[in-house]
């Protein structure tokens, strides 16, 4: 098991893909968090000044609190396709450059292999997700700063939720492993993790949203789960969507990362290869 | 490497047996059987699609025979616990990225193979890339490339060695390294399998064939044997069936000389001029002189060809 870790996490290290991921991830999470901090804010003004015409999103007006944590919770709520993309990058580009041949005549034990991938990615996906963190506090706390609002990151609830954060993008780069495993193909899967996180979730939780029947489920969509973890979101504040607690959020993106990973083995990896 | 011979041969044979893969109403590979031996270098031989990377894939334990075994040491890959240790093998279809420098595609493999960091310059070394042992691979000629695939099969110090097309790509200068490189190689005592869809590619290196096609065995023997079956002969047929055994007696054909009927016969390992020469000498009629004999190429050809070809080929 130490072998086939030692060479996963080789495998990760060796190739530039993982720390252009980080930094994709903090320049895009940075000037996300200062447009948000500044459409907020200005938001939360107008309301203030004219309560009958209410800006921003729903009919919630947002304290500095709430706007604190939905711009601190950026990485969480639009900037997880970057640890999900590396996760599936490192079972993807194995079947993109035929390095799973190699890499299955060193390893013939398959779900090694795939248990290997799973933990050696989460350093590297720990150093992409603190990238996203750190991005969206770059980019909001001067924002908030500069327009006279309080940043709050002082406060523990604040705090906790940037750490929370950081967990919760780590698992999405699992969930990448996982969803990799099951769709080889690397554009495909690069397609479909975008189309996914960046359009069909969002859609299908406004959706799901809108019937008591339905509600439930939305909370339980990948994305959803990661906001819980954090434990707030845009989503959230804005009075669109109710999150699960914490750590059921923790599971649930867990779960997803197993099934895939399970579904990967049971498919990719028990037909021929090479 | 030890210069000693420090492998048990038995640990060393590659056995097949009833070998079998479909897919869909292709039978890739049909029940095949073979052996091969260590301390020889054995050429696997086989028109483009005859199913030898198939077979070799089944060998390696990346694809599910449909029936039968193929066998390294008694042992299916599978069974091994570091497998590249005794195996060392390198697939066509298997690739290096592009972005890893040489040094670190091998040492990615090192930990999981069984083997330090220091090995993998060691066979940089060996394979003669140490110069571009800091370069990324995606910039490398097909040669390297080849040459770097060659280093990772040997990062192991694996006993049996299984090449797919390792002379691909590789300029003649290459070519001739492999070559002396593979003898050196099976002079240790090792297993040396090399696919090739070309047997000039390697007559010079092997010392036993293998010739699959269409997925099944066409001939596996030492290339001696081969080259036996590949001798040039004469057909002579001549009106003076006497003088024609006469020609034969006093020359000291016999032994190599097939009489088909009194008045037609065959001389092996004689070429026309001399023939021709000899029954102008004697005064003897001929009525035909003709090339009999085959090359070893046709032979390959002959032996490989589809008998019932359509649009094959």
């Amino acid at each position: 098991m130490i072998a086939a870790l030692r060479t996963e996490y080789r495998k990760v290290a060796t190739t530039r893909t993982w720390w252009l991921t980080a930094i994709a991830m903090l320049a895009y999470v940075a000037v996300m968090g200062a447009i948000m901090a500044f459409s907020l804010v200005q938001g939360m003004r107008a309301a203030q000044d004219a309560p009958a015409a209410t800006g921003g999103f729903g009919d919630t007006i947002l304290d500095p609190m709430a706007i604190a944590t939905s711009v601190y919770t950026l990485a969480v709520a639009l900037g997880y396709i970057f640890p999900a993309v590396l996760g599936a990058l490192s079972v993807t580009g194995e079947f993109r450059h035929g390095t799973i041949t190699p890499t299955l005549l060193a390893e013939p034990r398959r779900s090694l292999v795939l248990g290997a991938k799973l933990v050696a990615v989460i350093p590297f996906a720990a150093v992409v997700a603190i990238a996203g963190v750190v991005g969206s506090v770059l980019g909001g706390a001067p924002t908030l700063a500069i327009m006279g609002e309080p940043t709050l990151l002082s406060d523990a609830s604040v705090q906790r939720t940037l750490l929370l954060s950081v967990l919760a993008l780590t698992l999405w780069a699992l969930v990448g492993v996982g969803f990799g495993s099951v769709l080889t193909n690397q554009v495909a899967a690069i397609v479909v993790l975008l189309a996914f996180t960046q359009f069909v979730e969002p859609l299908l939780r406004l959706l799901l949203a809108q019937f008591d029947a339905t509600e439930v489920l939305s909370k339980f969509l990948p994305g959803a789960a990661g906001e819980a973890i954090a434990g707030s979101s845009l989503y959230v504040s804005s009075g669109l969507a109710e999150l699960l607690e914490p750590w059921q959020g923790t599971l649930t993106l867990l779960g997803y990362a197993i099934v895939l990973v399970l579904i990967g083995r049971l498919t990719t990896f028990r037909r021929d290869i090479g | 490497m030890a210069d000693a011979n420090p492998f048990r041969p038995d640990d060393g044979v590659i056995e097949v047996m009833g070998l079998s893969k479909r897919f869909g109403s292709i039978h890739a590979v049909d029940d095949l059987s073979f052996t091969v031996t260590p301390g020889r270098v054995t050429g696997f031989l086989g028109p483009n699609g005859a199913g030898k990377t198939t077979t070799l894939r089944m060998m390696l334990g990346l694809a599910t025979p449909d029936t039968g075994t193929a066998t390294i040491g008694g042992r299916k890959y599978s069974e091994f616990t570091q497998p590249a240790r005794h195996v060392g093998a390198d697939l066509e279809s298997a690739s290096i990225h592009p972005g890893r420098t040489a040094r670190d595609h091998l040492r990615v493999y090192a930990p999981q193979i069984g083997v330090g960091d220091d090995r993998c310059d060691e066979v940089l070394a060996t394979v003669g890339l140490t110069e571009a042992a800091n370069r990324r691979a995606g910039g490398f000629s097909m040669g390297m490339r080849q040459r770097l695939s060659l280093a990772s099969t040997l990062l192991g110090d694996p006993q049996v060695l299984l090449l797919d097309e390792p002379a691909n790509g590789l300029d003649p200068e290459g070519i001739a390294w492999l070559r002396q490189f593979l003898r050196y190689l099976a002079g240790q005592g090792r297993t040396v399998l090399v696919s090739s869809h070309v047997l000039s590619e390697v007559e010079q290196t092997v010392d036993d064939v293998v010739i699959i096609a269409r997925g099944r065995l066409m001939q596996a023997c030492p290339l001696t044997a081969l080259e036996a079956m590949a001798r040039p002969a004469v057909r002579v047929i001549s009106p003076d069936a006497e003088g024609l055994a006469a020609l034969v007696a006093e020359r000291g054909w016999g032994p190599q000389t097939r009489f088909d009927n009194p008045t037609t016969a065959t001389v092996f390992d004689h070429d026309c001029p001399e023939v021709g020469d000899a029954a102008s000498a004697h005064g003897l009629r001929l009525h035909q002189l003709s090339p009999a004999g085959t090359s070893l190429e046709t032979l390959f050809l002959q032996l490989t060809a589809d008998p019932d070809a359509g649009e094959a080929r």
